[in-house]
């Protein structure tokens, strides 16, 4: 196995709800809760959960978007925390991000050139001249034209503008690179373009992917492991082939029994789950799953299983001793 | 057969007014349901698949307007009727659910007062018995304790229960076709799964009509009996759904297929259709896939592909289909 690039241990991000005249905190989100992980160069780590599992949140969190309200994060062997000032700038140029909106994330004032200029004109990277060469490069590395790059982010289809995101990312040359559903916004014929770049750029220049997504099709597609979150916790993760020929948590049985397959005629639809995804601001005792799960038992509503393998890459916080038998 | 269709559009063609001229968001698109059947329509943004839905309708504002065609529902054309008749026939026979609940229902009126306002128009009934039916509905499409969400307002509701006080809705009036447009893409996968479970068992129940419009060719090919799929405007490809997707004979449609990774069949790398979506005013002359189809032919520019029955059921507008 490679070697780890970046190491979350316990992380949580609580967000806090104030109420009253002197805004007194009276509760939290908890939208990351007690979430370990870690990332091995040149593989593609999949977050994947249905929406306010805290696979954002997590994603931001690992790059100090957000500050994490306790937990550690080992980056490249340094306490990627513990970083201040100029020693935190530095480090922040290997880890970069993709958001989901490319008509949010792009300024509209600025030119495709400037946008992808401006981390190596924050870093100092190189002369004018190097940085105006470099652009071209990048513009033309991500499938666009020299000519583009006096043109403004509206002159441009959603699929050009999620280019022009990711040549932002790469400028620097990152390690790793946060993809936060970067195909969401776009039509499925351009989704198939945007995902083939991210491949060919991660074989190219070594990348390191975490990407998040709600679409498992796609996780399966793009990922070589893949983390499964519920509620601000990771319930299970394995490799990518076991965790779709042997998911063992039955909240990822359930999701991948809800994908609706191509091509397989019409047929009769049966829910998979019930019920809906609880608030994260008092989340259900024990397993967070419980009042959904089809197998529940005394436990789990009363303990929180802890995410664990016995030695093996498949871990699943799950009190289930035999894995639950989809059907 | 013909006596149980339900609703047939003959060549229906809608216009919007604009600067560069008038711009053909749907071009002459003929297709018909049968009684108790799903028609899925699939195509990405722009295709004129909800256009098609707001047609059917008649829901186009300006700059917009029906410029051509018919719409026979249960044997009336639609687009012959006054606003009055018309007010009858939506939400009444004919009814919608939208994509995003949170814009289609009125935010500052509780679910019961807009269940109530369609209830007693159509049904013609008291206060009273209309509350009553309405939640009846609110109990048939799942939502708890239904009396108290009678009450509440949009935003007490969470995505998939509004959608499902949507699907309430929509159903208040027994309607004998209903128009589904992208129902399930603001939700996620469980809640997905549980939405369609919904319709399908109320079609059922009903014998209700369904056209299904959405961009997802997993849903698609789930709910659907035969699918229509469409590309700048116009028809490209209309197959049953097994039969579409098994062999796709449109270049579009297959590269369409191609092009989502399919859960299940892993790929190294994924087929892709080379540029973007044409917007509506730029659509090129003849056939409008040409700037993007690996199989195009001389008379392919300029000529539009007429839409030729390749098998029976199976129509294909392509000059060079596969």
């Amino acid at each position: 196995m490679s070697e780890i690039i970046l190491e979350a241990k316990n992380i949580k991000k609580h967000f806090p709800i104030r109420k009253g005249l002197l805004l007194r905190e009276v509760g939290s989100v908890k939208a990351v809760d007690d979430v370990s992980l870690v990332v091995r160069k040149g593989e593609t780590l999949g977050l994947v959960g249905e929406s306010g599992c805290g696979k954002s949140t997590l994603g931001r969190t690992l790059i100090r978007l957000y500050e994490p309200t306790a937990g550690e994060i080992d980056f490249a062997g340094k306490n990627f925390l513990k970083l201040r000032g100029e020693q935190l700038r530095l480090q922040r140029k290997n880890i970069q991000m993709i958001f989901q909106d490319p008509y949010a994330s792009l300024d509209p004032r600025m030119t495709v050139g400037q946008i992808v200029r401006q981390p190596m004109d924050i870093h100092k990277v190189g002369t004018l001249k190097e940085r105006e060469q470099r652009v071209i490069e990048l513009i033309e590395l991500v499938g666009l034209r020299k000519g583009h790059v006096n043109r403004y982010p509206h002159e441009f289809s959603g699929g050009q503008r999620q280019r022009i995101s990711i040549a932002r990312a790469i400028a620097l040359n990152p390690e790793l690179v946060i993809c936060d559903e970067p195909v969401s916004a776009l039509d499925v014929s351009i989704q198939a373009q945007i995902l083939n770049l991210l491949k060919d750029l991660q074989q190219k220049l070594a990348l390191t992917y975490v990407f998040i997504s709600h679409d498992l099709s796609v996780i399966e597609h793009v990922c070589d492991r893949v983390a499964v979150m519920y509620l601000g916790k990771i319930v299970e993760v394995a490799t990518r082939e076991e965790l779709f020929a042997n998911p063992k948590h039955p909240y990822t049985q359930a999701l991948i029994a809800a994908i609706p397959r191509v091509g397989h005629g019409k047929k009769k639809i049966k829910k998979s789950l019930g019920g809906e995804v609880p608030s994260p601001i008092n989340p259900p005792s024990g397993c967070a799953f419980h009042p959904r799960c089809p197998h529940k038992m005394d436990i789990c509503a009363s303990k929180t299983p802890v995410l664990e393998g016995s030695g093996s890459s498949h871990k699943k916080a799950c009190w289930l001793t035999e894995p639950a038998t989809v059907e | 057969m013909t006596n149980s269709t339900v609703l047939e559009v003959k060549n229906l063609e809608t216009t919007f007014a604009s600067k560069a001229g008038p711009v053909r968001a749907v071009n002459n698109v003929s297709y018909n349901i049968q009684k108790g059947q799903t028609l899925g329509v699939v195509g990405e943004s722009g295709c004129g698949k909800s256009v098609t839905s707001y047609s059917l309708m008649r829901l186009i504002e300006k700059p917009g307007r029906i410029s051509n065609g018919q719409i026979f529902l249960n044997g009336r054309d639609i687009l012959k009727l006054n606003e009055a008749e018309m007010e009858n026939v939506r939400g009444g026979e004919m009814a919608m659910i939208f994509q995003e609940p949170m814009t289609a229902l009125n935010p500052v009126l509780t679910i019961g007062y807009q269940m109530d306002e369609q209830i007693m128009k159509h049904k013609k009934c008291s206060p009273k018995e209309s509350r009553e039916r309405a939640i009846e509905m609110l109990r048939l499409v799942g939502i708890p304790s239904p009396t108290e969400r009678y009450e509440s307002y949009p935003h007490q509701l969470s995505g998939g229960m509004r959608q499902r006080a949507m699907i309430a809705m929509a159903l208040s009036c027994d309607p004998t076709f209903l128009i589904a447009d992208e129902p399930t893409t603001a939700l996620d996968v469980t809640i997905q799964a549980q939405i369609l479970e919904l319709i399908q068992n109320l079609q059922e129940k009903f014998n209700m009509t369904v056209q299904f419009i959405t961009h997802d060719l997993g849903v698609i090919s789930e709910v659907s009996d035969k699918v229509l799929v469409m590309y700048g405007g116009q028809t490209c490809e209309q197959a049953d759904t097994q039969e579409l997707f098994l062999n796709p004979h449109h270049p579009y449609t297959a590269a369409l297929i191609a092009s989502r990774p399919k859960f299940g069949e892993r790929v190294q790398r994924l087929a892709t259709i080379e540029g973007s979506v044409p917007a509506p005013f730029e659509l090129p002359a003849g056939c409008p896939f040409v700037n993007r189809c690996s199989r195009v032919k001389s008379e392919c520019k300029g000529h539009k592909p007429p839409l030729v029955e390749i098998k029976p059921g199976h129509t294909v507008a392509c000059f060079n289909p596969l």
